[in-house]
């Protein structure tokens, strides 16, 4: 393939706000059953640039296992209550607030920095969103990590979750204006949408 | 927040019910007054400056955007939803450079055909959309998931939110999913959707659109789009098409009548292929052949 054309990617267009009866299906959130060994609670609230929770938006996730495997198993859509698949969806209700059960995901490689990767669906919001969800514990491995490194402090707090005290971890998006989180471009050639 | 965001409009995207619980009240004490009706005049003006603005860009020797822009003012709902900081590049990690599997064992066969999940026959144009998924290296993605939801041929949807006043069929969900065949390709039957009114100015329609959530082989492919059907009226006066300032970026949306995929006496045929970014990976000779998917379980 390395002498094949670039082919230019489709673009992306807004969820809209009428994904409610398609993406959702039965256990899309509990990537573990709830009270399973070693499952916690993954939750938070989206806003919007006025501060206030969106009603109509949709997070997915996919992460590592908490051995820090990538796994490549099917059956995320219907969930057999066994097989951790590492990816799961969750819309919001009306306050805002998505949750999942899942597992607190391993660090890749040794010494790496354990992070959930994070794409973000909503009405009003024109393409998907990417970004990350670091476990706040290991200092060193965040001090480490390329991508938070290369933020100020003020930013780079956006995608540290916090530790709650049933051993779950909270993360709130911001969309816009204070404390926006940062979101990702992965191909770098920041035609992805950035603000004009 | 910006001072002049009409929170009427920018909450009433949606033919919607009531969202009072989640969006709190403009103070009582304002009086502001009352916010003119923005007609489809007054939009397609503002449509057109940001694309006049993105033509003497292009002349200037800009690259052409290839995406929708976020901040694009034209969709209200857009306006406190759009970061305001430049997406911050990253080079994909791991977990990044690759993507959920999805198989047989999630999409049942039957579920890329909408018109038989009832017990009778969904009103409208019978139609077929098939095309291929392929990354930005021309590689056909193989044994990924594809959902799609839509409206019914009158143009409203099953959900609660929708309030338009057209008839639901009580044959037609809207919703299919498939799984990708070994060269990328997907097929759904079902019925071609109707235009839909919102609210995002007076006399606002969307185009007729088939919904597209796609996953790649890496999860920094996963897109959700819109599909059009090839000659619509709408297009030059819809906030959300026209947000890809492009036109050769805009018409990668808009499906091709095929009538190689037509079927006699049955259903028409359009074509649309789905293009996602580029690997990122160094791919092994086994992906390479394709034993994504299914093949793991
Ligand atoms: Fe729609």
């Amino acid at each position: 393939m390395s002498n094949s054309t670039k082919l230019v990617p489709t673009p992306g267009q807004t969820v809209g706000p009428f994904y409610g009866y398609a993406l959702p299906y039965d256990k899309d959130r509990e990537l573990l059953a709830p009270g399973s060994p070693g499952s916690i609670r993954l939750q938070g609230t989206v806003y919007d640039g006025a501060g206030h929770a969106i009603p109509d938006a949709i997070l997915e996730i996919w992460q590592p296992d908490s051995e820090g495997n990538i796994v490549h198993r099917t059956g995320s859509l219907v969930r057999d209550g066994y097989t951790f698949t590492g990816f799961g969806r969750s819309a919001v209700g009306n306050s805002g607030v998505y949750t999942f059960t899942t597992v607190n995901p391993g660090p890749t490689e040794p010494g790496a920095a354990a992070f959930i990767s994070v794409a973000i669906f909503a009405r009003g919001l024109m393409n998907r969103l990417f970004t990350r969800i670091y476990l706040p514990e290991n200092e060193e491995a965040l001090a480490n990590d390329p991508l938070l490194s290369s933020l100020d402090p003020e930013r780079r707090r956006t995608l540290i979750a916090r530790r709650d005290a049933d051993g779950g971890l909270t993360w709130d998006i911001r969309l816009q204006g204070e404390g926006e989180t940062v979101f990702l471009d992965f191909e770098g050639t920041g035609t992805g949408g950035a603000a004009k | 927040m910006p001072e002049d965001v009409n929170l009427a409009t920018y909450n009433a995207d949606a033919l919607t019910e009531d969202l009072s619980d989640a969006v709190p009240a403009t103070p009582a004490a304002a009086p502001a007054e009352k916010p003119r009706v923005e007609t489809q005049q007054d939009l397609s003006a503002e449509i057109k400056a940001l694309g006049d603005a993105y033509a003497r860009a292009l002349k200037d020797g800009a690259a052409p955007e290839t995406q929708p822009r976020l901040d694009f003012p034209p969709y209200r709902s857009s306006l406190l939803r759009h970061p305001t900081k430049s997406l911050h590049h990253a080079d994909p990690e791991t977990i990044e450079l690759y993507s959920p599997a999805f198989g047989h064992q999630d999409v049942h066969a039957l579920e890329s055909d909408l018109t038989i999940q009832h017990n009778g026959e969904p009103q409208g144009e019978r139609i077929i959309v098939a095309g291929r998924v392929l990354d930005g290296d021309g590689r056909p993605v193989a044994g990924q998931l594809v959902e799609i939801w839509q409206a019914n041929s009158s143009g409203r949807y099953i959900h609660k939110r929708d309030q338009h006043p057209a008839p639901l069929d009580p044959n037609f969900t809207g919703v299919g999913r498939c799984i990708t065949g070994p060269d990328g390709s997907y097929r759904f039957t079902t019925i071609k959707p109707g235009a839909y009114p919102w609210k995002n100015h007076l006399n606002a329609w969307r185009p007729a659109h088939i919904h597209f959530s796609l996953f790649g082989t890496e999860f920094t492919q996963r897109i959700v789009t819109q599909m059009y059907f090839p000659g619509d009226q709408l297009f030059p006066l819809d906030p959300i098409y026209q947000s890809i300032v492009d036109q050769d970026a805009r018409d990668r949306l808009v499906a091709t009548y095929d009538h190689d995929l037509t079927q006699p006496e049955w259903a028409l045929g359009y074509n649309w292929d789905i293009i996602l970014t580029g690997s990122k990976r160094t791919w092994t000779e086994n992906e390479a052949l394709g034993a994504e998917g299914d093949d793991h379980e």
